[in-house]
Order: structure tokens, then sequence, then C-alpha cells
């Protein structure tokens, strides 16, 4: 399952809008299909707008962001919002999960935007519950809000969340920040097992260089992308 | 699953959510009330009188001859001579006719006299008869049938003694004369529940030993009066009915210019819709009033959804990273709000239903106002989709700040 490009980025620049000294450029990354990278960073590194441009929350003024060799630029906000549903599963540091809602329902809500993935992902239902068992969620726990579960649990929901219907690309934001030591592990263990399972490649973004070992590859942030910041 | 999803995301807010509900339900139980309350006036006051075409009674106003003569409410300014109505009922056009001669009382309450025809002709909500709960009618001189109210408030029985007091609020009684309790009436919802009905001519057998309203002193035996002939010098109004209702307007006209006393003849339809138009007003203000609390409650709704919306920044990230989009976002919100507006609406109306069964006793009771419990009307519906729809309306200012939020916060929330 490595043919073709997962995520590719090429000379891209952004700037905020009416943020004049702050501009992020890349000229050039990719990822291949089924590949897994840690992009390591600090904070105000430009990472999140780095995560906001390859979801397509927001567009940049120059270049180009292809997603499963689909250019984010050529679709209108509506479309790109389709897209992300379509093709990226998100994992966010924490507050992941809509606390009221079920395991189940959380781990279903990117299919119901998602018309072609909720096929790919068959009886969405069973899927849910195939993921959970692989993640090493009891079955009973699936009916449960999610917002009585512990981190380590709503974290694995957020990964079962990401890869139902494997999208061909997963993007995590520093998902194992608030774990501990051994969780954090166990954790990592059981996201690369699903990853590889479903053919996706796997971009994550940490602050932790000792997460390195168990990636293809491992990048620091400032070696695909410049920021430039003036003092306003 | 959205449904599922907004109904979670309420419940866990159940709080404040259930606060607003309450004020919206609050609200909506006031509107709904003050509308049934006015509904039901209007029908028990438009119920009160039916199949009779005209009202006769001295010149005066409509509406003032229509209140004492059927509402007995105020009193007549002046009497019908025996002459008119005598006149009256001789026309062509006249299919009935029933006097009605008020002016004393028992108690706080009014005393009727009237001929035996009156419990044939009288009808009220649509056409019902008059029915006897107990007893039979008028029999002799001084047998008397009281209304519901008036053998409950007092506890009276068949055959139990009355005394009329003469004129209204007055010490001066009949005792002299005292009637017997012959019928009680069944439950109306009129004014005639409140009525101690007598015959015409024991208004007059009573009046037999009174000259200009004051007692002479002397004592005519009932033996005495009853041979008289008690047939009276005036009465107070008249109910007329026409053999066809072609002929009801020229008979208004007639009675209206006839030439021997100044009457006054009103169709009681007529008469009720002016009534109304002066208890319009009150009812204009205490509706808009009660809109007004409605509007406030959703005020408060749309206050409680901006306050929410900080807070609930990372919830709309997450749904913008599973691909909602911010009209996605905006219309959770809109649907959040309906649903509260929908929770409050029923709640509201269950809220209603309880008090009315809870008061209608009451207020049947204290207002002779029977307050009908009955599913929703078309009007009533109506109202309920729209306190919905605003609800969903006063959330959109809200919701279009989630929408722009949502916009520019994208999945990554910078609090």
């Amino acid at each position: 399952m490595t043919d073709g490009t997962a995520l590719s980025l090429r000379n891209v620049g952004f700037r905020w809008p009416g943020r004049q000294s702050f501009r992020l450029t890349v000229p050039g990354f990719t990822l291949q299909r089924g590949e897994t990278v840690l992009l390591l960073g600090e904070s105000g590194s430009g990472k999140s707008t780095l995560l906001s441009l390859i979801c397509g929350i927001i567009v940049p003024q120059e270049g180009q962001v292809e997603v499963d060799g689909t250019s984010l630029s050529s679709l209108r906000a509506g479309a790109r919002d389709r897209f992300r549903a379509e093709r990226i599963g998100v994992i966010f540091q924490q507050f992941n999960l809509l606390p009221y809602g079920s395991v189940r329902d959380n781990i279903r809500l990117p299919l119901r935007f998602a018309p072609d993935r909720r096929s790919r992902a068959g009886d969405a239902e069973a899927e849910a519950a195939r993921l959970c068992t692989a993640l090493g969620l009891a079955p009973e726990l699936q009916g449960v809000p999610a917002g009585r579960l512990s981190v380590g649990q709503q974290q694995r929901v957020a990964v079962a969340r990401a890869l139902i219907g494997q999208p061909p690309l997963i993007v995590a934001d520093e998902p194992t920040s608030a774990l501990d030591a051994r969780t954090q592990d166990a954790f990592l263990g059981l996201l690369f097992d699903q990853v590889r399972a479903a053919g996706s490649a796997l971009l994550m973004v940490s602050h932790d260089d000792r997460l390195g070992a168990r990636f293809d590859r491992v990048l620091r942030l400032d070696d695909i992308a410049q920021t430039e910041r003036q003092a306003a | 699953m959205i449904f599922r999803l907004v109904m979670g995301s309420l419940s866990a807010r159940a709080l404040t959510v259930g606060m607003t509900i309450l004020s919206i339900a609050l609200s909506v139980a006031l509107f709904m009330g003050v509308e049934k309350v006015r509904t039901g006036a209007r029908a028990s006051f438009a119920d009160t009188i039916s199949d009779t075409d005209l009202i006769v009674g001295a010149r005066s106003g409509s509406v003032q001859l229509l209140l004492y003569s059927v509402f007995r409410i105020g009193n007549a300014t002046n009497n019908v001579t025996w002459q008119s109505y005598q006149d009256i009922a001789s026309r062509d056009e006249v299919d009935w006719i029933v006097p009605i001669s008020l002016g004393d009382s028992h108690k706080q309450f009014r005393v009727m006299g009237t001929t035996p025809e009156f419990f044939q002709r009288y009808k009220y909500r649509g056409g019902r008869s008059l029915a006897y709960a107990d007893g039979t009618g008028i029999g002799d001189l001084y047998d008397a049938v009281i209304g519901a109210d008036v053998a409950e408030t007092l506890g009276y029985a068949v055959g139990d003694p009355i005394v009329v007091a003469h004129g209204l609020a007055s010490f001066t009684r009949h005792d002299d004369q005292p009637f017997r309790i012959a019928g009680i009436l069944a439950k109306t919802g009129t004014p005639v529940d409140r009525t101690v009905i007598v015959g015409l001519d024991a208004i007059e057998a009573i009046h037999v030993d009174w000259q200009s309203g004051a007692k002479t002193g002397q004592v005519t035996p009932t033996e005495v009066i009853r041979e008289m002939d008690l047939q009276p010098q005036a009465i107070t109004a008249a109910l007329v009915g026409v053999k066809s209702r072609l002929q009801i307007f020229g008979l208004q006209r007639w009675i209206n210019e006839y030439p021997e006393e100044p009457l006054l003849a009103v169709l009681p339809g007529v008469a009720l819709q002016e009534l109304w138009q002066i208890v319009g007003v009150a009812e204009t203000a205490l509706i808009a009033v009660s809109a007004m609390v409605v509007v406030t409650a959703l005020i408060g709704m749309m206050a409680m959804i901006f306050s929410s919306l900080n807070e609930r920044r990372r919830e709309m990230a997450i749904w913008r990273a599973m691909g909602a989009r911010p009209a996605t976002i905006l219309g959770l919100l809109v649907a959040e709000a309906a649903c509260m507006g929908a929770i409050g609406a029923v709640l509201g109306m269950a809220l209603l239903y309880a008090v009315l069964w809870l008061a209608r006793p009451v207020v049947d009771q204290a207002f002779g106002l029977w307050l009908p419990i009955e599913a929703p009307s078309l009007a009533e519906t109506q109202v309920l989709l729209a306190v919905i729809g605003a609800a969903a309306v006063a959330s959109l200012l809200p919701a279009l700040r989630a929408y722009r939020l949502s916009l520019a916060d994208g999945m990554m929330v910078r609090i």
C-alpha cells in the first residue's frame, strides 16, 4: 500500500489575514501512502498553522497542498470540509471527543459528513465495534458517554474515530502528551498496528523526540518549514 | 445520530438548559393560559344566551340592556310598562315573548320573576334547554326554582323555604311571604346558575303591601293575595323570539320607534359584539404583556447560548475537524434552540393543562367561568410552532457568531 502520495506540500506560503508579521513557508514536503512520519516542533513553531493547511481549514496564498492527489486550493470551502471528512482522520492532543456523545457516536461522527468513507466502512456499527476491540476498549464502553472515559481510553476512541473508513491520511497533534510514559507506549503500539492495518499514512506532530523509534522518518519542523516573524 | 448528539449536548448542560427551558415553559403556559381564559370567557359570554332574537328593555344602551337582562350585572334605568309588553306580544311577527322582572334579591343572588315559558324558551350554549337537577318547575304562586350555584353555595334542597329581600343588598325582607324551593336547575355555566327564579305574579304578590319601594305597614294575608289579580304594572325586560328571522329587523325598528314609551330592542349577538369591543382593549393589552413574557424568555435563551459559545469552542473545533461545515455548526446551534423551544412549549402546555385541571373548579366557583380542557386548537398549535420558530430565529444571532468563530478557529482553538 505504498503506491502514491498521501500528502504533498510544494512552495507553500501562508500569511494569516490581518497579521503581516507572521509568515509560514514550506518549500517541499511529501508523505507516501502507508508511511509514518514524526514531525518534531516546539509550540509556536507554526505547527498549528501547518496542520490547518494540511487539513484544508485554511488555504495558502502561494503553492499547493495536495492530499491523496487532490489539490486543496482547487476546492471550495464546503468541498474542502467534505474532503477532510472523506480523506483525513484527525487525532488531537486532548479534548478529542464530544463528551456527551456515546463512544459509538463519536467514532461514527466523521462518517456522517463523508458518504464515500461511510460506504468504505461498511456496517459502521460493526466497524466501530471491531476498532474498539482492536484498540483494547471493552465492548460495554461503546454506549457510554465519552466524557466518562479515562484520558487514555478517550485517546483510543479518538484513534478509532480517525481510522474508521480507512482514510488515506491520519494527522495526529501531540496525541500522547496527556498520557504517562507507560500508557504512551501501549497507545503508540495500538495506533501503529491499526494505521498499518488500514494502510493509512500517519503524520504525527510532537515536541517529544523519544517517540521517534517507531516511525519511518523523523523530521524537525524547522527542516521543512520556515517561519518569519517580524516585530510588529 | 446528529439529533442524539444535539440532545446529548443539551443534557450535558442540564442546569442552564433546564433553567432556560423552564422559563420558556412558564412563559408559554402564561401566554396560552391568558388565551384560554380569554377564549373561555368569550365563549362563556357568547354561550349565555342563544335562540333569542331580541331583548327588549327601557331605552338605555344596548350593552347595558344585555348586561342587566341576561348577565344580571347592573340595573335597569327604567321599566317597560305592561301595556307596552302587551303591544309587542300581540305583534304578528312575535313567535314567543318571555317577560323578566328583576330588582329583588336573596342573599347575594338575584331574584328573577318570569313566566313558565322561560324554562322552554331560554336556551344557552347553542340551543340547550334548562334541565332540573332536582324537583320540578313552578307550580304554586310561592314556588321558586334556584340555579345550581345558589343551591350549592347556600346548601339548599328542594322543599326548603327561602325569603326574598327587597331590592339588592337590602335589609328589608319579604318575611311575610316565604317561598318554597320547588326545583333546582342543573348547572349551565350561565348567570341562571346564580339566579332565584320565581313567577312573575309572585313578584307582584310580594309587593302588594308596598308602595314606591317602601312597606305600607299593612299586611295582606296570603289567602287574600292568592285571590287577587296579580298582573304586573311593569316588567324589567323581555326576551323575544320571532317567527321568521327575516322579521327581526322590522320588529326591532318598530320597538325602537314605539311612540308610547322609549324602548330599546337589541340583537343579543350584536350587543355581545359591542361588549367585546369594549373588553377587547384590555384583552389586547393582556395578550401583549404575556407575549412580551415569551419574548423575554427567548432573549434569555439567546443570552444563554451566547455565554456558552466560548466554552464550546473546543466542541465546535471537533465538529469542524470531523468535516462539519461552519453552516453545520450554525445549524446545530439553531437545532438546539429549536429543541429547547419545542421542549419548553410542550412542557408549558403540560403545565397549563395541569393548572387548568387544578384551577378549573375554583375558577368556575368564583367567576362562573368554565375553562375548557381540550386538545390544542389550530390557532394554539400555530402559537406553539411560532414559539419554536422564534426560538430558532433568536438563536441565529449567537449561531452566526459561532459560525464566524468556527471559521476563524478551524480545528485549532487558541484560547
